[in-house]
């Protein structure tokens, strides 16, 4: 249970960094992290599988996706440095204080919680099993990928010059 | 056999884009329009049990969960009619024939996912075909990638996205609540208690979402510049189906699943619908632009079909559903109009225009049978909706709505006609002398859609019991 | 079981709240496109992580780990689509400034 709470702590802290850090290519590696520590979190609960997904996507496609952009893209402001992390400071300094209040809130409204969980006969097996029963999501799966790829073509293939 | 409604176009896409001859690109419109006129055939012709039976040597290697009942079938027909419009305008409005050729990809892919939307009977599944909506209509927003258009699509997906993640919240608490995410096993699970906090909760959430994605004040944000920036076929494709398929539809779907949410839901379906009505209503008096007064008035529109679901009675629903299918016809009908006006003249702005009736005479004429219909004139079919929504709230004696549904009907009338006036009436604005009629494949749709809007009126009877009435019986609120 | 497992979830729900927050501030408050797009993440990475420790709660683990897969490789083509659309936009303005797009109206 310590365990699980650091590693929430720490995925909370990276996210943080994401907002904080006054460089885009320093936000797109915390979002690395953040996704890092969702992978660790996700394989202490069980879930090998789609934890391996979101390490090789989320953490890896992703960040190149970002990347990317960030390459093509100029930052916004040239001015001085300094003004500009002065700036940042002030305008994100209200987003701890608020997230503090936020979960002390919110850990003491819910600890009178009770819940009936469901008691339920379900699959045991590997997810792999349950592809069965979620062929229509396999469906939309396959066409939102040429829905993907058409977006690409249409969105960056420039026009005939007549 | 459900599953050919999404399998077939599809499959048209796949062949489309393997077999590379040149012709094909100046051809393939026409594909789009004999599916969806096949499509529309098939649900209105067609029983039901006959279209869900799982024969066949299909059914031995997929086993596509589709279902239909009656509101999908008249959800099918409504997806069918407009984007039979958008690909009969998009054949004639796009210049490129390699943009015309992805337009017709994006579009047939758009038309598998909506009908997909419809027929799935889990809740996660109707989350991955909304996905599917939402990034092809991203893309389709930004196809001439002009600096408005990529700005409006940039807003609508940050927006979209949000909707997503309400969404998704919402399914995590109703496996919490359930342990699965099919229809029928929520169901079961929220019968015994529909107004538990732990089920409101995530009937509030999923409900933000749906209003996101539907254009509901106060979430409409994206709503005038993405539907106004976006060309003409993919502004019919938006405000004729794509809000109502991916907002409206679902909010159904979990209404009538869950019982509700008590009455705490409903009135906050009520208040948003009024209070769309009267934002959409108001704001489209001050527009200059044609399609940005058309987006107000869309949601407008939505606000009445949500003020009807949140009434809460089997009669409220039909008349929501009504208004669906008609809101599509003339909403679409009007936007085709927008596009000929702008083909032939070359703008979209109210104040260089006048005195179009003259010179272009069937634009001119069914947009006014589409005015009429919009803003409740009998014996149009858009009267028999509003009528049923106002009977309906007055049957539950929510005067308050009702009279605010009257009163807003009437600035419907007044912004319709004021846009009559500065487009089609008055003197003929300079620099329209030579303007000609549009080219009869860009009227086609319009005179098509108008004629349907007078039919469904007239035959209003006819249409109540075989379409509308069924869908009663099956949903329960 | 049911008691622990709905300790686990009282220790994670204020955690998703805290990443809804902290990415709904970000989208609310940058100027960056890019920077908005890292904040549409953060949210979805919250929405991942409800998923998997509802599917963890009820012991539902295949189920949960599905729809976690599913939604991760929706999320893949939206960002795609979404960064194709901010690279057009720099390629037709110049700038990724969100003001030009807060200022949209009229």
């Amino acid at each position: 249970m310590n365990l699980i709470l650091a590693m929430l702590i720490i995925l909370i802290i990276a996210a943080l960094m994401v907002v904080f850090s006054s460089r885009l290519l320093l936000a797109a590696i915390s979002l690395a992290a953040t996704s890092i520590m969702l992978t660790l979190l996700m394989f202490k609960l069980n879930s090998p599988i789609a934890a391996v997904f979101e390490l090789s996507i989320c953490a890896g496609l992703i960040t190149v996706i970002f990347i990317t952009t960030i390459s093509f893209v100029k930052p916004v402001a040239q001015e001085d440095l300094i003004e500009t992390r002065n700036k940042r400071i002030k305008k994100y300094a209200a987003l701890p204080i608020i997230l503090i209040i936020v979960g002390v809130v919110i850990s003491y409204v819910i600890k009178p919680l009770v819940l009936a969980l469901p008691a339920i006969v379900q699959e045991k097996n590997v997810a792999n099993v349950l592809w069965n029963l979620r062929q229509v999501d396999l469906l939309g799966q396959a066409i939102i990928l040429l829905v993907g790829v058409f977006g690409i073509v249409v969105l960056f293939k420039e026009g005939q010059k007549k | 056999m459900l599953a050919l409604f999404v399998l077939i176009p599809l499959f048209v896409v796949l062949i489309l884009n393997l077999l590379r001859f040149d012709f094909i690109k100046k051809i393939a419109c026409w594909f789009g329009v004999v599916l969806t006129l096949a499509q529309i055939g098939f649900a209105l012709f067609v029983p039901i049990d006959l279209l869900s039976s799982r024969s066949g040597f299909f059914a031995k290697y997929f086993a596509f969960n589709f279902t239909m009942d009656s509101l999908s079938k008249l959800m099918i027909v409504t997806i069918g009619i407009v984007v039979f419009t958008a690909i009969m305008i998009g054949q004639f409005t796009y210049s490129d024939d390699t943009k015309r050729f992805n337009f017709l990809n994006l579009i047939l892919l758009v038309l598998a996912g909506m009908n997909g939307i419809v027929m799935v009977s889990d809740i996660f599944s109707l989350y991955v075909f909304i996905e599917i909506v939402a990034v092809a209509s991203f893309v389709l927003i930004s196809t001439y990638k002009d600096k408005l258009a990529l700005e409006s699509s940039f807003k609508y997906i940050v927006l979209s996205i949000t909707a997503t993640v309400f969404i998704l919240l919402s399914i995590s608490i109703f496996v919490l609540i359930s342990g699965s995410t099919s229809f029928t096993a929520i169901a079961n699970a929220t019968k015994n208690s529909p107004s538990s906090s732990l089920i409101v909760i995530a009937v509030c959430l999923f409900i933000c979402g749906a209003f996101t994605k539907g254009g509901l004040v106060p979430f409409h944000g994206w709503l005038p510049d993405a539907h106004s920036s976006a060309p003409s076929s993919i502004s019919i494709l938006l405000s004729g189906v794509v809000i109502k398929v991916t907002g409206i539809y679902p909010l159904i779907r979990i209404m009538n699943i869950t019982g509700g949410g008590g009455n705490p839901v409903k009135n906050i379906l009520m208040f948003v619908g009024a209070l769309s009505i009267v934002v959409g209503a108001l704001a489209s008096l001050g527009q200059k632009d044609i399609k940005r007064m058309l987006a107000f008035s869309s949601v407008s529109q939505m606000g009445y079909i949500v003020l009807s679901i949140g009434i809460g009675t089997p009669l409220g629903l039909a008349a929501a559903v009504f208004h669906i299918l008609n809101h599509a016809i003339f909403k679409s009908q009007l936007f085709a109009n927008a596009a000929a006006v702008e083909k032939q003249t070359g703008t979209r702005d109210m104040d260089k225009l006048g005195g179009l009736a003259s010179k272009m005479p069937v634009t001119g004429g069914t947009s006014i049978v589409a005015m009429l219909s919009i803003s409740g004139i009998p014996p149009l079919s858009g009267f028999w909706s509003k009528l049923l929504i106002i009977i309906a709230l007055w049957q539950s004696a929510h005067y308050a709505y009702a009279f605010i549904a009257v009163v807003a009907s009437v600035i419907t009338l007044a912004y319709f006609l004021s846009f009559q006036r500065r487009v089609f009436f008055g003197k003929l604005a300079e620099g329209l002398e030579n303007v000609k009629e549009a080219k009869f494949g860009l009227v086609l749709p319009a005179l098509i859609l108008a004629l349907l809007t007078i039919l469904i009126g007239v035959f209003f009877p006819l249409v109540l019991n075989k379409l509308i009435l069924p869908i009663q019986s099956i949903l329960k609120l | 079981m049911s008691t622990a497992n709905v300790e686990i979830l009282k220790l994670f729900i204020p955690f998703v709240i805290l990443l809804l927050i902290i990415g709904f501030y970000y989208i609310l408050a940058t100027r960056n496109l890019v920077r908005i797009l890292l904040g549409v993440e953060i949210i979805t990475k919250a929405a991942l992580l409800s998923i998997i420790v509802v599917g963890y709660v009820t012991d539902n683990m295949p189920l949960a780990q599905s729809l976690a897969i599913i939604m991760i490789i929706i999320e893949v083509f939206v960002i795609a689509v979404a960064a194709g659309i901010i690279i057009q936009i720099y390629k037709v303005t110049g700038s990724v400034d969100a003001r030009n797009i807060r200022n949209l109206r009229g």
